[in-house]
């Protein structure tokens, strides 16, 4: 009755069950934000999805490499393309609302609710996450379904290595996202950062046909190592412990920097 | 009405610090005591002290840069003071701010919010973060929102997103509500209709406090208003008081019917100085200044033509005690 005893029931900590609830509420709204402005969703998806089928039409693309093992053209473009989507989405969609909100005052704003602004951020992350591994099985089954590429031979092998590729890039769209100053800044340095990331990654040139010094830096660039984890996965079985060590390396790196820049205004 | 010349800027070495105490009896809902902001070499909040009670409407005002949206930062725990202590509702805002997230309000200067959202949709995820919210039909009909609901934020005009989001401070059900330039950048028409919402909410309950560099509001909505310059309280009254004494009171302006002795109106309790301006006679005092000096007239005979009342306001408090011409207009940016 008082308004002392009002502030001590409001002093218990809220159920599990309402807090849930309540990060269901800003998924959804986040989920309602990504649908509506789809144009990140056209990125990591669409244009995968577009390029597999042209590579997957045209005939040149299915003679096997010379001197590789019997590895052929589009097999070697699948895993460079699963992996573009996933860097087109961290490098632009991951970021981009999340400066925009601190830019907008909407991090500040929800730092005076019940609710903390990292809410907001790990929302994010849930949505990008269903949009990167939907954009992820579609190519990969596209590949193999529609244009003949080799079901892969570790499957294990293969979802280790796209949680940690995933986990790698979504560590550094977030380190984007605490260093870059204004919404329009996030366009600028991912734009600027997808050239060298998918030159290492093989988009021109494909790692098979890499000169061996290239080929040696593209192991330690996260994108190559990505690649490399995701081909062997599907070539060989389950990959070796070097791309994928990298791939934890660069998560953690990007992850401890992105914590200790990011600023919530 | 403000007189002309009292508009011009009045520098006084030392303006007076008058400090009205918040009304006895009832339990402070803010209480502010000593508290300093510095950024690098700038003083933005200097030994500012206020208290607030339970169920006031509490102004402050000055003008832009004087430290009053740092002031109110600190209060909610945006900001730690460097020096300074900040209870609301008894509760510290940074060691309590959980509970004080629960049951204080906060509505700030230019909040924007994703342009592809709804309303309801906007108004259903903030609800779910609190305990015991507000209904939203209620809230959407109060703030005469409910046609909106299912709109985007984008296509909000410039009156209903302030709205939204003075519905976003209030959707917990606060029992305290800070609300920074609430009517910048609204028309008239919208500005008072939020006001009327404000004395509404007050009415359930609520206590405000409400930052704004508009004058009229202040004198319309504020119980208490602490006028803050240059980082510090220059002055805390209710809006009439400090008008009051912002001139020693009001001003009486009329053409009498014939001559009359000046010790006439001189010795009357009310009148404090009288001036002759051509024909007419200009007498400044307080109280019931009209009415003593029409009575004493008419019992020497003599008739008041041509009477005008001035009055001193807020503004010209304001110009007193800060020696700033507040801008009037900013509110219609």
């Amino acid at each position: 009755m008082s308004s002392l005893s009002l502030s001590l029931s409001r002093a218990r900590p809220r159920p599990r069950t309402a807090r849930a609830a309540a990060f269901g509420q800003v998924v959804l709204n986040e989920a309602r934000l990504v649908r509506r402005q789809p144009v990140n969703m056209i990125g990591s998806i669409g244009l995968p999805v577009v390029l597999i089928v042209i590579f997957g039409e045209l005939p040149s693309f299915h003679q096997s490499l010379p001197g590789y093992g019997g590895l052929i053209l589009f097999d070697a473009y699948v895993p460079i393309i699963m992996v573009l989507g996933l860097t087109m989405l961290t490098l632009l969609g991951l970021p981009g609302p999340l400066v925009s909100y601190r830019e907008l005052g909407i991090l500040r704003r929800l730092s005076t609710t019940p609710v903390p602004p990292s809410w907001l951020l790990a929302a994010q992350v849930v949505v990008q996450l269903c949009i990167a591994l939907t954009g992820l099985a579609i190519v990969n089954i596209t590949s193999v379904v529609a244009f003949g590429a080799p079901v892969p031979k570790s499957v294990g092998g293969l979802a280790l290595s796209c949680l940690l590729a995933i986990g790698g890039l979504f560590a550094l769209g977030l380190l984007i996202a605490a260093l870059a100053p204004t919404a329009s800044s996030v366009n600028a340095i991912g734009r600027l950062a997808l050239i060298p990331l998918m030159f290492f990654a093989g988009l021109w040139l494909p790692r098979a046909l890499m000169p061996a010094v290239l080929q040696d830096i593209s192991n330690y660039t996260p994108l190559g190592a990505a690649v490399q984890a995701i081909q062997d996965s599907v070539q060989t079985g389950f990959p070796p412990a070097a791309p994928l060590l990298v791939l934890a390396g660069y998560t953690l790196v990007f992850a401890f920097l992105a914590r200790r820049f990011f600023r919530w205004e | 009405m403000a007189t002309l010349e009292s508009a011009a800027p009045l520098l006084e070495s030392t303006a007076p610090l008058v400090e009205a105490p918040a009304p006895a009896g009832r339990r402070p809902a803010v209480e502010v005591a000593h508290l300093r902001k510095i950024y690098g070499s700038l003083v933005a909040v200097d030994d500012v002290s206020f208290t607030v009670a339970e169920g006031e409407i509490f102004g402050i005002l000055g003008p832009n840069g004087a430290g009053k949206t740092t002031a109110i930062e600190c209060a909610i725990g945006l900001r730690r003071p460097d020096a300074g202590t900040i209870r609301l509702l008894g509760l510290d805002p940074h060691a309590d701010q959980d509970q004080v997230h629960e049951i204080v309000g906060v509505q700030l200067q230019s909040g924007v919010l994703p342009a592809k959202l709804r309303v309801g949709e906007i108004l259903e995820e903030y609800r779910s973060f609190y305990r015991d919210p507000a209904d939203m039909d209620d809230l959407l009909d109060v703030l005469g929102l409910s046609a909106k609901r299912g709109d985007y934020y984008r296509s909000l005009s410039g009156g209903q997103r302030q709205r939204l989001s003075v519905a976003l401070a209030l959707i917990g059900q606060p029992r305290l509500a800070f609300l920074d330039e609430m009517t910048t950048g609204l028309d008239p028409q919208a500005r008072r209709d939020t006001w009327e919402l404000i004395e509404r909410i007050r009415d359930r309950g609520v206590t405000i406090v409400l930052v704004t560099h508009f004058m009229e509001e202040a004198e319309r909505l504020c119980d208490r208003v602490a006028l803050i310059d240059h980082g510090r309280v220059v002055a805390l009254d209710t809006p009439a008081r400090l008008a009051a004494q912002a001139r020693g009171g009001k001003t009486v302006r009329f053409l009498p019917s014939g001559p009359f002795d000046d010790r006439l109106l001189t010795g009357l309790a009310e009148v404090s100085r009288i001036e002759h301006d051509g024909q007419h006679v200009v007498v400044t005092g307080t109280g019931e200044l009209v009415n003593a000096v029409i009575l004493a007239l008419h019992a020497a005979g003599v008739t008041a033509r041509d009477v005008r009342l001035d009055s001193s306001n807020l503004e010209d408090a304001f110009v007193k005690l800060t020696g700033k011409n507040l801008n009037k207009e900013g509110a219609l940016a």
